[in-house]
């Protein structure tokens, strides 16, 4: 029996991807399930303890914040299988199930080097789900996508190697940044974080997954990245900006953008930000939020885009200029994209507002006016970007005469499922609470809270109605930083490609020459009329050696 | 029905910044003082928003096959 949820995930995926019919849609509800029940059991404490090349390694160890992010990804594994079961790529959901376990196994590691083995167990897991879109453009964009994140597995294992060997540990926990090594591992997990400017990848890669994948990607790299953040580095100023960073990069781009899963997967690295920001900020009011930010953004984030999923596959569209006026035809779909767009917006009463409102909490708690003022501007642009853009463009706006009909009962039972979660986190917030890494008594719910943010968003909503000429979709793309390898680098090769290759013929061409009057000098000598291999008779034999002794003889005479 | 809309929204508007009239609050900072503060701020803050977009987006937008080969 294995009581490590996230390998009985993994060990699932391999009884999972054989199986046929109601087996295989028993096994995809139960095994998640049981990994649920596991997660949510985990006691504290030290479990499994090894010794591997020397090291000690500490496989399975437990704590608040370990069980908090084991929970929620298992209970996503769930929300994802029930979601995907008609998939019909088989490999997508034990991908998926790989996927998940590897991002159980991140958050119940105790030891960096059980850290780097399931972190890059996620990358291959994550691409597969990719893989499984099938198409052209998702196999192109799986390339990119396990490119970045082996390079950020060799930034992990230099940065891991170097710590172990200058600490003489392979523990896991909060680390100072004192030298190089450091920096690497910081890097490694900020470049799976999507931080900006090295957000690029997501917002390529994640759109072009299958109408369920996109569920399951959007849920465990980013988060198992803000885990890590959050043991390893917390209160590390840097990552105030960087979150800042990316908290606006989101907004930006996603105003920008036409796609409707590439808008929400932007909006994946807005939220990200808050989280970084809350763990930069460092005191327990913050670390706090931004672990309970990464609780109820996984289930948000998730409706959103089965919300958007739904939408995909029933009517086979993605991009806003295409779409509109859907809620007539899908209304449940478009209630629960709401109930997301209002979720990922803080609004009072959705879980959203209980976790948020602890990092600005924290901000103003720890007077840093600057960062509460950016925070509370960004809250707003997250209800322009996504909670208004989203629901707008696709299910209102201009009637697009696409009448698709609602997905199938599955669907609607994980859109549901989920939607219940963010209302009723919203407002029976304890549990979840108790589950965070530290004691609180926070209380969300003030009449100075609620007031402050309905004002912020009802008149970002006014914004957007008033400007909504200018937000007008066109059948654009924004560049990004992935641009530097998908064009940049590429053209850089090819104007370089011809003198290259006249710099390489020439080099063949002299050393042919070089090579050919060698062989020539060769045959010269030994060849069959060379001097060595001619045939000399004996006396001339008999003649060398007199001469010798001749030689001898008047040395002998001259000394 | 737009203007009817229209007029509920101001209504709802008008009703969560009176509101603050009715409320306790514990500023953290002194500019929290001014009156509607979260409803100009939030309003300013999407208008630059939506212009810092659009600038950026004269620079950088391409067509949507811009990468297809």
């Amino acid at each position: 029996m294995i009581e490590h949820p996230g390998l009985w995930l993994i060990a699932g995926a391999a009884l999972l991807a054989p199986a046929r019919g109601k087996v295989r849609a028993a096994l995809a509800l139960a095994l998640p399930l049981a990994a649920l029940a596991l997660a949510w059991r985990l006691e504290e404490g030290v479990q499994w303890r090894a010794g591997f090349l020397g090291m000690e390694v500490v496989p399975f160890a437990v704590d608040r914040l370990s069980r908090l992010f084991a929970v929620v990804f298992a209970l996503m594994a769930v929300a994802g299988a029930l979601f995907g079961l008609g998939q019909e790529r088989r490999l997508e959901l034990p991908a998926a199930f790989l996927y998940a376990g590897s991002a159980i196994g991140v958050a119940l590691a105790g030891d960096l080097v059980t850290v780097f083995v399931f972190w890059e167990a996620m990358a291959i897991g994550s691409t597969l789900v990719l893989w499984s879109a099938a198409t052209p453009a998702a196999y192109r964009a799986s390339l990119r996508y396990l490119m970045v994140h082996l390079a950020g597995g060799m930034l992990l294992f230099a940065g891991v190697a170097g710590h172990v060997l200058a600490t003489g540990s392979t523990a896991f926990h909060a680390m100072p940044l004192e030298s190089a090594w450091q920096g690497l591992i910081l890097a490694a997990f900020l470049l799976n974080a999507a931080a900006w400017p090295a957000s690029a990848w997501l917002p390529d890669a994640y759109p072009e997954a299958s109408w369920s994948g996109m569920v399951f990607l959007s849920a465990f790299t980013t988060k198992t990245a803000v885990y890590v953040l959050l043991r390893g580095f917390p209160g590390a100023e840097l990552l105030i900006v960087v979150g800042l960073a990316m908290v606006f990069y989101g907004i930006i781009y996603a105003l920008l953008e036409n796609d409707m899963r590439r808008i929400l997967a932007y909006s994946i690295v807005n939220q990200v930000g808050f989280m970084i920001t809350g763990i930069g900020i460092g005191t327990e009011m913050a670390l706090n939020g931004a672990a309970a930010h990464a609780f109820t953004h996984i289930l948000y984030k998730a409706l959103l885009l089965m919300s958007a999923g739904s939408v995909l596959l029933m009517a086979g569209k993605r991009k806003c200029t295409d779409l509109g006026g859907l809620y007539r035809s899908m209304p449940l779909t478009a209630a629960c994209g709401i109930v997301g767009a209002l979720a990922i917006s803080s609004f009072p009463l959705t879980s959203g507002f209980v976790s948020k409102s602890m990092i600005s909490q924290a901000a103003g708690d720890g007077h840093l006016f600057a960062v509460w003022m950016l925070l509370a501007a960004a809250s707003a642009g997250v209800f322009l970007h996504a909670g208004i853009k989203f629901p707008w463009f696709v299910f209102f706006q201009k009637d697009s005469g696409l009448r698709p009909p609602e997905p199938p009962w599955n669907m609607r039972a994980a859109m549901l499922l989920v939607a219940a979660l963010c209302i009723g986190l919203g407002i029976w917030y304890e549990p979840l609470y108790r589950l965070l890494p530290y004691a609180t008594d926070f209380a969300p719910y003030t009449g100075a809270h609620v007031v402050a943010q309905l004002q912020l968003l009802l008149f970002s909503g006014l914004a957007f109605f008033a400007m909504l000429g200018w937000l007008r979709r066109t059948l654009t793309i924004t560049l990004d930083a992935d641009w530097l390898y998908r064009r940049l680098a590429p053209a850089a090769l090819r104007r370089l490609e011809p003198p290259l290759a006249r710099a390489l013929a020439a080099m063949e061409a002299s050393a042919a020459r070089v090579s050919r009057r060698l062989a020539a000098a060769v045959r010269r000598v030994h060849g069959p009329q060379g001097v060595v291999a001619r045939t000399w008779p004996a006396r001339a034999m008999g003649l060398g050696v007199m001469g010798m002794l001749l030689a001898l003889l008047l040395s002998y005479y001259s000394a | 029905m737009i203007r009817r809309l229209w007029t509920a929204f101001i209504g709802v508007l008008a009703l969560t910044v009176l509101a603050q009239l009715a409320i306790e609050t514990h500023p953290h900072f002194a500019i929290e003082r001014l009156f509607a503060f979260h409803a100009l701020y939030g309003f300013l803050a999407c208008a630059a928003l939506i212009l810092v977009a659009r600038a950026l987006g004269l620079l950088l937008k391409r067509k949507d096959d811009y990468y297809d080969d």
